[in-house]
Parts: structure tokens; C-alpha cells; sequence
């Protein structure tokens, strides 16, 4: 290593910085590819099916394992369609903006305490300010596309996601106040001491709140109204085609996958270990984000779409006021002798 | 020229470029879009002024929440160009006269060398400029600070209280009625004996 730090002088720091984003960005998009798989096939068993099961490798089914490669092929050789009375620039710099927060935020997401691209003082702002960015692929796409049904999921999901981006945001303020930083890692730091410590039990309804307002963000069932194929075909992305929906889609779950990693890092005590007889690592935060990441596809098996009024009212009559009253239990505690009960 | 001047550069840049297309596109959802692209760029200027919990507050509100229900108002207006760009021509020179102007008086007041300014010494890594805020918000100008809380409490409550309309005739579900209801008093389960169809039919006979 050093040896290749003397050869390449000055540009070994954008050089090193590289390699370590292709280590994160290429596991997540091939984790991607599998969440697809995962969602059919779990999926598929709630409803007493089997789901895919035929596309394997070199002539062996292997329950389907092949999927995934085959659909990202399909995907790839599918021609990339421009509906007439498009934006053509606006119309293909959609997908841009959606995937680009969607991997841009993961630069900050630790898996260890050394495990972490960048350790910044406030990485949790951070990844707040970017997530809060990824509602313009959507609405961009919706409007360019000018299509009736493109433009309306493109509002809903504006809508939708400014609501519980607040709720979202005062949710991670009762985890600050909690862990008295904004660092992720000094925040699961803080968590230390196994399965009790952890702060989905001080923080239980912000945990929960935090939860479902993910997966609001995330336009998943049964907040999906963004597409609502029942209703508007599929919303922001009925005009898109081949890669360009790929690219839609590939955000859609890489944010499924960071909401579920921040809520294990938030709430779940991340890469530590839930009992004290077992060493903390990368392990833990991997089964951490596949639980959560499990609740999210039980939910799209289980709950019916949410009417949009009751969206609306989910989100601004009940998780902000929960939260802020939340906030205010946690502030006052902390004054109190009993603050150790928060940390 | 070193590395911070020459991203400050390239940034500003961008911002400029982008501030002008705010006010020449055509279309008002490119002009929207383009003013996003100058608030993220405006927050990585601040960014290199190690100010970075300013930077990513701008992009979290401004881009993040208020640009988003900006473009969520001009995507649905229908607009007519021509029609806004008429008398361009009229209102060019006293157009003209009041930007220069501004320029001229922003020049003499805010002015860097009106300031002393001169670039501080950068702090060290472990140095969090979001804490420091904190503190400073918190003790310093504590009053300052809830009393614009206030006023912006305030402005939401008469906002809303002007704006709220209640129409009668409206045909709204109570929602904590509609969540007690059980299936007991809405179903009534009743017993059909099996029985033949009164009506003939052709296998009957």
C-alpha cells in the first residue's frame, strides 16, 4: 500500500477515495439487484406462490438465483423511448437526480467504527439535506414527461414527501438529543451496552415514527401513491423506458436500503452486538438492515394502499405532534436525575 | 491559484451562470430549477467557508422543502409566454437604470474591504461549527433566537387562519369514529337454509 502511495504522489488521495467509493457503491447496487429478487420471493411466499424460479446459471434452476441479472439485461437492450412534447433534457436528467442522492448519502453511512467513507461532524444533517433532494428526480421526470398521470404522481410525491420529511426530521432530533452529537458513528457509539441500550426503547415512538415516515419517503406500499398503478398507470415514471426506468428503479431500492441502514444505526444499535458475549461487527449492522429491510416488504405484502387524504393526516396530525411531544418528554427527562434513562 | 481558489471559482461560476438563467428562461419550471441549482452551489461556496452546518441547513430548507413546493406551484401554471414578454422593450432602460443602481449601491456597502475582511485561519478538523452555533444560539442570543420563533409562530397561525375556509355541506369522515367501528351492529349474519329456486327450470321438468 505504501509503495503504491509513493508511486502515485499527490493523486493517491482522489485515487484511494475511488477505490473506496467503488467498494461501497458496487456491493450496493448488486445488494440492490437481490432486493428485487428478495421482495418477489418473499413476497411470493405471503401470498402462497413461488415467485420467480425458473432463470438460473449455467443450466441449473437455483430457485431463481439468476433473475435479477437477467431483468437488469432486459432492461439494459430495451430502447430508451422520448414521448413527443417531452423536455427532452429535463425528461433524461429525471432518473439523474434520482439516483444521484440515493448513492451520494452513502458516503457518510458507517458499517464499523473505522468501516466509514467519510466521518464528518455532521453527517446526520448531511444525509437529511440529501435525502430531501431526491423528491426532484421524481418531480422533474413527472413534469417532463407531459403526461396527465406523470404529473399527478409527480405532485402527490412532492406533497407527500415535504409532509413526512418534517416528522423524519424531528424524529432524528430526539436521536441527537439522545446521543448529543450528530455523528453517526459517535451516535451508535453511544448505544453501547447490548440489546436494552439501544435507543428504539428510550425513543420507541420516534422509532416508529421514523419507520413508517421511511418508508413514506421511500414512495413504498402502502405509501405509494406515487405510482398507484390502480389509479395514475405508474405515476412519475408511466413515459420512461428500458435504462431510464432501470435508473428509477435502482433509486427506489437504494433508498430502501439506506433508510433501512440509518433506522439500524439510528435506533437498532448498528454493528454492535445485542449480548455482550458476542464481538460487534459488520455482521450485525448486515442482519440489522436486512430485518428492516424485511419489515418493508411484509408491509407492501400486508397493508392496502393509503387513500391520499390519510396520508395527509397521518403525517401532519399524528407523527408531528407524537414526535414533538416526544422531543419535549426527552428534554425534560434530561434535566432530571432520571436523564440516564435516556442517556 | 490554489485548490480552495480554484473550486471557489469554478462554483461561482456555476452560480452566476445559473443565477442568470433564474431570470432569462423562458419556461418558469426551468427558471425554478435553475434557482435550485444556485442554492446547492451557493451551499458548497459556504461549504469551503467552513460553514457547514449553514450549508447543509440551505440545502435541507431551501432546496429540500421550499424550492420543492415552489416548483410544486409553477409545474401546474400554464403560463403564456408572449403575453409575459410583452412591453420587454418598454421597461428595459428603468429596468436597467435600478439594477445598475443596485449594483452600485451593493458595491459600497457590502463591500469586503468595507469589513476589514480578511481570511481567518482555518480551524482544525475536529473542529464542529454546528456546535459552536448551538451554544452561541442557545446562551448568547437565547432572546433573540425565541423571539423569532415566535413571530414565525405567529405568521404560520395567521397564514392559516386566514387562509382556512369552512364549507358547510362538508362531507367529512370523522376519523376516530371511523376507527372504533367494529363489525358488531354493521353485519348481521343470517342462517339460509339450503333451498330449491322457486323459478323452473329446464332441468326440472
Amino acid at each position: 500500500m505504501e509503495w503504491f502511495q509513493e508511486l502515485l504522489g499527490p493523486a493517491w488521495l482522489p485515487v484511494w477515495t475511488l477505490v473506496k467509493i467503488i467498494v461501497i457503491v458496487l456491493p450496493l447496487l448488486i445488494a440492490v439487484a437481490y432486493l428485487t429478487y428478495a421482495e418477489r420471493k418473499i413476497i411470493g411466499y405471503m401470498q402462497i406462490r413461488i415467485g420467480p424460479n425458473r432463470v438460473g446459471f449455467f443450466g441449473y434452476r437455483l430457485v431463481g438465483l439468476g433473475q435479477p441479472i437477467a431483468d437488469a439485461v432486459k432492461l439494459m437492450t430495451k430502447e430508451i423511448l422520448l414521448p413527443t412534447g417531452a423536455n427532452k433534457s429535463l425528461f433524461l436528467v429525471g432518473p439523474v437526480l434520482a439516483i444521484a442522492p440515493a448513492l451520494a448519502a452513502w458516503a457518510v453511512v458507517p458499517f464499523t467504527d473505522h468501516l466509514v467513507l467519510a466521518n464528518v461532524n455532521a453527517s446526520l444533517l448531511y444525509i437529511m439535506a440529501i435525502t430531501s433532494m431526491g423528491v426532484y428526480g421524481v418531480v422533474v421526470a413527472g413534469w417532463a414527461s407531459n403526461s396527465k398521470y406523470a404529473l399527478l404522481g409527480a405532485l402527490r410525491s412532492a406533497a407527500q414527501i415535504v409532509s413526512y420529511e418534517i416528522a423524519m426530521g424531528f424524529a432524528l432530533v430526539g436521536v441527537l438529543m439522545s446521543a448529543q452529537s450528530l455523528n453517526l458513528v459517535e451516535i451508535v457509539q453511544h448505544q453501547s451496552g447490548g440489546f436494552w441500550q439501544w435507543y428504539w426503547l428510550p425513543l420507541f415512538p420516534l422509532f416508529i415514527v421514523y419507520l413508517i415516515a421511511g418508508v413514506a419517503e421511500t414512495n413504498r406500499a402502502p405509501f405509494d401513491v406515487a405510482e398507484g398503478e390502480s389509479e395514475i398507470v405508474a405515476g412519475f415514471h408511466v413515459d420512461y423506458s428500458g435504462m431510464a426506468f432501470a435508473v428509477f428503479f435502482l433509486a427506489e431500492y437504494a433508498n430502501m436500503i439506506l433508510v433501512a441502514a440509518l433506522t439500524s444505526i439510528l435506533f437498532l444499535g448498528g454493528w454492535l452486538s445485542p449480548v455482550p458475549f458476542l464481538p460487534d461487527g459488520f455482521f450485525w449492522i448486515a442482519a440489522k438492515i436486512s430485518f428492516v429491510l424485511f419489515l418493508f416488504l411484509w408491509f407492501r405484502a400486508t397493508f392496502p394502499r393509503y387513500r391520499y387524504d390519510q396520508i395527509m393526516r397521518l403525517g401532519w396530525k399524528v407523527f408531528i405532534p407524537v414526535t414533538l411531544v416526544w422531543i419535549l418528554v426527552v428534554g425534560a427527562f434530561m434535566q432530571t436525575p432520571l436523564g440516564y434513562l435516556f442517556h | 491559484m490554489d485548490f480552495a481558489s480554484l473550486v471557489f471559482y469554478f462554483l461561482a461560476a456555476i452560480l452566476l451562470l445559473s443565477g442568470l438563467r433564474v431570470v432569462t428562461a423562458k419556461n418558469p419550471v426551468h427558471a425554478a430549477l435553475a434557482l435550485v441549482l444556485a442554492f446547492f452551489t451557493a451551499a458548497g461556496i459556504w461549504m469551503l467557508l467552513e460553514a457547514e452546518f449553514l450549508a447543509i441547513t440551505l440545502v435541507l430548507v431551501y432546496v429540500g422543502a421550499v424550492m420543492v413546493l415552489f416548483i410544486f406551484v409553477v409545474m401546474m401554471l400554464d403560463i403564456n409566454i408572449e403575453q409575459m414578454r410583452q412591453g420587454f422593450w418598454d421597461y428595459l432602460p428603468i429596468a436597467a437604470l435600478v439594477a445598475g443602481l443596485m449594483a452600485v449601491e451593493m458595491t459600497i456597502v457590502v463591500g469586503g474591504d468595507r469589513f476589514g475582511l480578511t481570511a481567518p485561519a482555518p480551524k482544525p478538523a475536529d473542529f464542529s461549527n454546528t456546535k459552536e452555533l448551538g451554544l452561541l444560539l442557545y446562551t448568547d442570543y437565547v432572546y433573540a433566537f425565541e423571539l423569532a420563533a415566535v413571530i414565525l409562530l405567529v405568521a404560520i397561525v395567521a397564514a392559516i387562519a386566514l387562509t382556512l375556509r369552512r364549507r358547510p355541506n362538508r362531507k367529512v369522515i370523522d376519523v376516530g369514529w371511523q376507527v372504533r367501528q367494529t363489525a358488531k351492529g354493521h353485519i348481521r349474519m343470517v342462517n339460509l337454509k339450503p333451498q330449491r329456486p322457486e323459478y323452473k327450470t329446464e332441468d326440472d321438468e
